[in-house]
């Protein structure tokens, strides 16, 4: 009996807060076939900014995979100074809000900021595809390294000993122990980045100046549809940007999935 | 001269894990390194494989001075207590890493793993995973991979410490028995004296970052250098200055002009050998191993009054002593 209401709780909160909403959305895209919102999501502004859109994370992610990895290597298996102040930094982008780091970085890279001189040079940065990568790698960068940190810890530092014994070098003992054993922190890492990068807002539109067809991505896009009264659209582009985010997390699945079988 | 360690020191902050530590390994000899906890064994056998270095003092693998080298380079095999397993790799990849590692022809390795496969009796299990063996099988497994790069030197660091006590007595005698096979150098880390004087030839008995003595397992048993290896080789009761084995206690019905009253306080039948727990009129406690035979033939009895004499007793002179006079409090849960 306890256990039929933790369930009925569990899965009602779910489907009043998750599952509702993205229904209804579903729902409104298809209300009038399948037509209008293919219409919607093929005209030329469309497609750039489901291009744009995967191009955020294309690139930040596996830059954001490899800094992670290495940032999660530091943190757990050295000991230096100012390590808890790294520590500290790493959640930076969590505790920031995205408008937040969308300014900060105008002022870093905009015309008057430090790094203004780069646009004297043909180099935009702000307003345009660059600083909307800046923005993306920003937010996304701490999900790797907190999934990487705790599976490292728990693995220990024993059959990395035990590779060097055998004769590995380091670049050896990581391809062929580390990685393999931490795989699961960094392909859940690497989802939750994804995601994301794919509906990250606040601080890519604050750097990227909405110039349709040139600095929007799908999240951009699918507000820029909303306020000009396209609901069809609107609800259209949010249906592809749902199922890329399930396309990420069933892919992983099916990494997964064939893992397992071969434990 | 298989392995030397010449004058190590190694701290960790303000722990002094090894005091100036010097020991010579023979050739192809099994060596125990013995001791409780925290007497730096363990580190002692890290700084040999290259897993530590040492702030000072040097390392000599086969007459070749290693200090500097890293553990890569020292033609070591090195057996972890939790084993260390691959848990992505099956048996056969595990045991074949070190082989692959050092790019030997494909036919090659596929011959010495299943030599080793068979050497340690996993030869049906070679597509498991680790998660899929016993614990014995895996540190077997473990013990196959360490050989498979062919070692000069052989490191296990308290190899059976983490498997039950009916495997721990199969594993270790398995052991001997392929150390007698296979002839390399090696040196096993261990907490437990009798798992040391069952197998090795040569014991290095360890306290407190120093070695307290080498020698031969009867040898350390039968001439302790001081009262920390008389207590740690074997039971010991301490009577004022002198100490005495559980075994060395006679016991008798009416007194002599040497024995002294005692009372028996409890009475433990292990088997063959009969435990007698006992109270001397000064409220000192000890205790006598004695056989069946000898506790029948007696008729011991709790409460009952018996007359005790030390067969042979030991008296280390010039021993600064922590342990409190009475006895040795070890030496009651130590049978």
């Amino acid at each position: 009996m306890a256990r039929l209401t933790l369930r009925t709780l569990a899965l009602g909160y779910l489907g009043l807060l998750l599952a509702g909403p993205v229904g209804i959305v579903f729902y409104r895209t298809f209300e009038n076939g399948f037509g209008p919102a293919w219409d919607a999501v093929t005209t030329p502004d469309a497609v750039h900014a489901f291009w744009l859109t995967i191009l955020m994370v294309v690139v930040s992610v596996p830059i954001n995979t490899a800094f992670g990895i290495l940032c999660a290597l530091v943190l757990v298996r050295q000991e230096f100074r100012g390590k808890t102040l790294l520590n500290a930094a790493i959640d930076l982008p969590f505790a920031v809000s995205p408008v937040v780091i969308g300014l900060a970085l105008i002022l870093v890279y905009g015309q008057d900021g430090w790094f203004g001189w780069l646009s004297e040079h043909g180099i935009q940065v702000i307003f345009s595809v660059p600083g909307m990568i800046l923005a993306t790698i920003f937010v996304s960068l701490p999900f790797v390294v907190r999934e990487v940190v705790p599976v490292l810890r728990e693995i220990g530092d024993e059959q990395e000993q035990a590779a060097s014994t055998l004769g590995a070098n380091w670049w050896q003992t990581f391809w062929r122990v580390t990685l393999p054993a931490i795989r699961w922190g960094v392909g859940y890492g690497v989802v939750l980045a994804t995601a994301r990068a794919l509906g990250e807002f606040g601080a890519v539109s604050v750097v990227s100046g909405k110039i349709q067809g040139q600095t929007e991505t799908m999240t951009l896009f699918v507000e820029q549809r909303f306020q000009q009264f396209d609901l069809t659209g609107a609800y259209a582009a949010s249906v592809v940007l749902a199922l890329m985010a399930i396309l990420t997390l069933l892919v992983m699945n099916i990494f997964g999935g064939r893992e397992v079988k071969g434990r | 001269m298989g392995i030397a360690v010449n004058n190590v020191k190694k701290r960790f902050g303000d722990f002094v894990a090894l005091d100036d530590v010097s020991i010579e390994v023979p050739d192809g000899a099994l060596t125990a390194l013995l001791g409780p906890s925290g007497s730096g064994k363990s580190t002692l056998l890290r700084v040999i494989a290259g897993l530590e270095q040492p702030d000072e003092g040097s390392v000599l693998i086969s007459d070749v001075d290693a200090t500097g080298l890293p553990p890569q380079m020292r033609g070591v095999g090195f057996v972890f207590q939790h084993y260390a397993a691959f848990k992505h790799m099956t048996v056969w990849n595990n045991v074949a890493f070190g082989l692959k590692i050092r790019k030997r022809q494909k036919g090659e390795i596929h011959k010495r793993v299943q030599q080793l496969l068979e050497l340690v009796h996993l030869d049906g299990f070679a597509d498991r995973y680790p998660a899929q063996l016993s614990g014995g099988q895996r540190q077997r497994m473990a013990l196959a991979r360490a050989l498979a790069v062919e070692p000069e030197v052989l490191l296990l660091d308290e190899p059976f410490g983490a498997l039950d006590a009916r495997v721990r007595k199969d594993l270790r005698l398995w052991l001997r028995r392929l150390h007698d096979e296979v002839h390399v150098t090696t040196i096993f880390v261990t907490h437990d004296q009798e798992e040391a004087m069952d197998i090795s030839d040569q014991i290095v008995v360890m306290n407190d970052g120093k070695v307290e003595q080498v020698g031969g397992p009867r040898d350390l048993y039968e001439h302790p250098e001081n009262e920390f290896v008389m207590s740690f080789i074997g039971p010991v009761n301490r009577l004022g200055d002198e100490f005495i084995r559980p075994h060395d206690f006679e016991l008798m019905l009416e007194p002599n002009g040497s024995t002294q009253e005692a009372m028996i306080d409890r009475i433990v039948h292990l088997g063959f050998e009969v435990r007698v727990e006992f109270a001397l009129p000064s409220g000192q406690q000890a205790w006598a191993q004695v056989t069946r035979e000898r506790a029948e033939e007696l008729e011991l009895q709790e409460k009952q009054i018996v007359y005790v004499r030390p067969a042979r007793s030991r008296v280390f002179e010039g021993q600064e002593t922590e342990q409190p006079a009475a006895l040795d409090s070890d030496a009651l849960s130590n049978p």
